[in-house]
């Protein structure tokens, strides 16, 4: 018998690949940042880009390993945003130490998200295609609704929280308003860095890479293939379409968490948590290429830097951007361009030249 | 009496929303896509009665007219650009080309006619009724707004379900492949389906601009989010269904504002929607699709 030949799985490899170019992006915005050769356009957009890139992974891994349309994905973000700002004002005096509430603040986030994901996915998840995305659509902006209209404050008492107004919440002398409704939460300490949103995205990117290659992960993806031979076969689909869920919301409670100590004031606005937000997210899923973790990080970044690095152009941005996006959509899906990809694209060429054909050899050299 | 003051509002907002919802659902139920720049077509329609009403100074109803023609070849032009190459593609890749397309709209618009808020002259010109001792006012774009929803819904009825164009269309929503085969021209009945669609937005736009004066590039956002809803609530691919869900949406969106709180009522109007889908997963006409393995 020939030496059998140490092959790393297809999925390990590709996970590899994932984590070094993280690895890279780090490296050279560390290095940029030091060497002092970094714009305050650019370094001002670090955290975002963390937090979009959290986002998109965890959308991807509901759109793409669950196979469900979600256009609530901002309503989770908020939750994550507001808990933990609330939290970050309220203890700002109570724990000194940034570190420690920081790290209270992004678990509280993420797990009031997780929960709220989980609650919501128990009946949302039993409908199906365009009636699950209008659901979630519809949860989203609910979310956002209510927290525009949330008055909550503090005082010896304990909490209060209204609907109408500051005044109805009947606060004590000492009391302090918080969330103010539609003026939102001021003076969020701003507590989040780029290598911190850099920890938070890795820290998503392994979870989400474990789950897609675990039990959990096949057995969402068998759902998503074919619920009904799925289920055949034994798999609740129930239950581990709420464990993805849930696990999406609470990343994406997390890239609130982040999102809310880049700023010191918070507003719920369309443009931040609505339904402009959660269709932004799958259009980096989507872009990134479906159940593709890498790629969801890379259209993130692009899509949110491309507006700004187009900053010189004003009022054209926005309008390249929209056509930047049609014309990619309809270049990825042009049957021509894409056998043309095909043709010339690098593996192919390894391929065929493992394959001994002295043509390709030519060309390479 | 209030209640019906609350209710009459309801029902001609309602009736806007459906025209919005007609257009989803239509294209819906034919080419199998969420088209999310239906919405902004609305915008469009109302910024051209603008132009020709407002800076050309001609008659708002030359505007309507000159509205109406430019939406339906701007409908079946969007279609041809962006959609028609990706019909083969994934439905999401098509959604995502709609979203590009409501972006592009919206930002074309803002460069055009800049970001700020215009008024938006009343198109209709009919008296106010008065009934009851001026107990109830009915506005005169309520009026025409049920009027000319109720013809319109009418007339598609008709055309949909008695003329050959109509019922290409339903042959091709029911089974594109089994259309083609039968000698229907898929393609020019999609595109005429856009047509139909966004020449109803124009419509739309007109009658919501003259009830809600204020025309902004983001104007057919919100409407175009909840038709949308209303058009899934009735059961999307439904034509019934997307009038019911629109009228629906409407008098449920008003009361609440009437009744329990003016900020609450998108809220409200979203958790109506949501219990009706957890009830009935597929709207209220809605066909259920068994599943084969």
């Amino acid at each position: 018998m020939a030496k059998q030949k140490r092959v790393l799985k297809q999925s390990t490899k590709s996970d590899f690949i994932t984590y070094a170019m993280l690895a890279v992006a780090f490296i050279v915005v560390e290095v940029l940042t030091f060497t002092g050769n970094i714009s305050s356009l650019l370094s001002g957009l670090l955290v975002p880009l963390c937090a979009y890139s959290i986002l998109a992974v965890s959308l991807n891994l509901v759109v793409g390993i669950l196979g469900d349309l979600s256009l609530g994905h901002a309503g989770f973000m908020c939750i994550g945003a507001y808990v933990s700002a609330f939290f970050s004002v309220t203890c700002a005096d109570a724990i000194p130490q940034t570190w420690l509430r920081f790290l209270i603040a992004i678990l509280l986030g993420g797990t009031v998200a997780g929960i709220f994901g989980f609650l919501i996915g128990i009946p949302v998840l039993r409908l199906k295609g365009d009636y699950l995305a209008i659901v979630t659509l519809a949860f989203g902006e609910i979310i956002k609704n209510i927290v525009n209209l949330l008055f909550v404050g503090i005082d010896e008492n304990g909490l209060h929280v209204s609907l109408e107004s500051a005044n109805a919440l009947n606060l004590t002398e000492n009391g302090k308003v918080i969330i103010k409704g539609a003026l939102g939460i001021t003076g969020t300490p701003r507590d989040a860095n780029f290598v911190i949103g850099f920890i938070l995205l890795v820290i998503t990117v392994f979870v989400a890479l474990n789950l897609i290659n675990s039990r959990t992960g096949r057995a969402a993806m068998s759902i998503r293939d074919n619920r009904i031979a799925a289920e055949s076969v034994g798999i609740n689909v129930t239950k581990y379409k709420l464990i993805v869920f849930s696990v999406s919301a609470f990343f994406a409670g997390i890239a609130g968490v982040l999102y809310a100590h880049n700023l010191s004031s918070l507003t719920a606005t369309t443009k931040n948590f609505g339904y402009n937000m959660s269709i932004m997210i799958l259009v980096f899923v989507v872009l990134g290429g479906i159940g593709s973790t890498r790629g969801s990080i890379i259209a993130a970044v692009i899509l949110t830097a491309l507006p700004e690095v187009l900053r010189g152009l004003n009022d054209y941005r926005m309008l390249i951007y929209a056509i930047v996006l049609i014309l990619l959509m309809l270049a990825n899906n042009n049957e021509k361009l894409n056998a043309y990809k095909e043709k010339i694209s690098i593996t192919n060429l390894f391929k065929n030249k493992k394959a001994g054909n002295t043509l390709d050899k030519e060309a390479n050299s | 009496m209030e209640f019906l003051s609350y209710l009459v509002s309801g029902i001609s907002l309602g009736s806007i929303y459906a025209l919005i919802a007609l257009g989803y659902t239509m294209v819906y139920g034919i080419a199998k896509m969420l088209n999310f720049a239906h919405g902004d077509v609305i915008m469009v329609g109302a910024f051209v009665i603008f132009t020709v009403s407002t800076t050309w100074g001609l008659s708002p109803v030359v505007g309507v007219l000159i509205s109406i023609v430019f939406c339906t070849l701007f409908g079946m032009l969007i279609e041809k650009v962006a959609y028609k190459p990706l019909r083969k593609a994934s439905s999401l890749a098509v959604l995502i080309t709609a979203i590009g397309v409501s972006y592009l709209l919206q930002n074309a618009a803002q460069l055009i006619f800049g970001s700020s808020t215009k008024s938006f002259t009343s198109v209709v010109n009919i008296p106010a009724l008065r009934l009851f001792d001026g107990a109830l006012v009915i506005s005169g774009e309520t009026i025409a707004t049920i009027i000319i929803s109720i013809i319109i819904m009418i007339a598609l009825t008709l055309f949909i379900n008695k003329t050959k164009p109509g019922r290409a269309m339903l042959a091709v929503a029911e089974d594109r492949g089994a259309a083609q085969l039968m000698g229907i021209n898929v393609n020019a009945t999609i595109s005429l389906t856009f047509a139909i669609g966004s020449g109803l937005a124009a419509v739309a736009g007109a009658l919501l601009c003259s009830a809600y004066p204020a025309l902004s590039p983001t104007t057919g956002a919100m409407p175009g989010i909840k038709a949308f809803t209303a058009a899934v609530f009735g059961g999307i691919g439904s034509i019934p269904g997307a009038m019911i869900g629109g009228i629906l949406l409407g008098v449920i969106e008003n009361l609440s504002k009437g009744y329990i709180s003016t900020q609450l009522s998108d809220a409200i109007v979203f958790a109506v929607l949501i219990i009706v889908l957890l009830v009935k997963p597929t709207g209220i006409l809605g066909k259920k699709i068994n599943e084969k393995v």
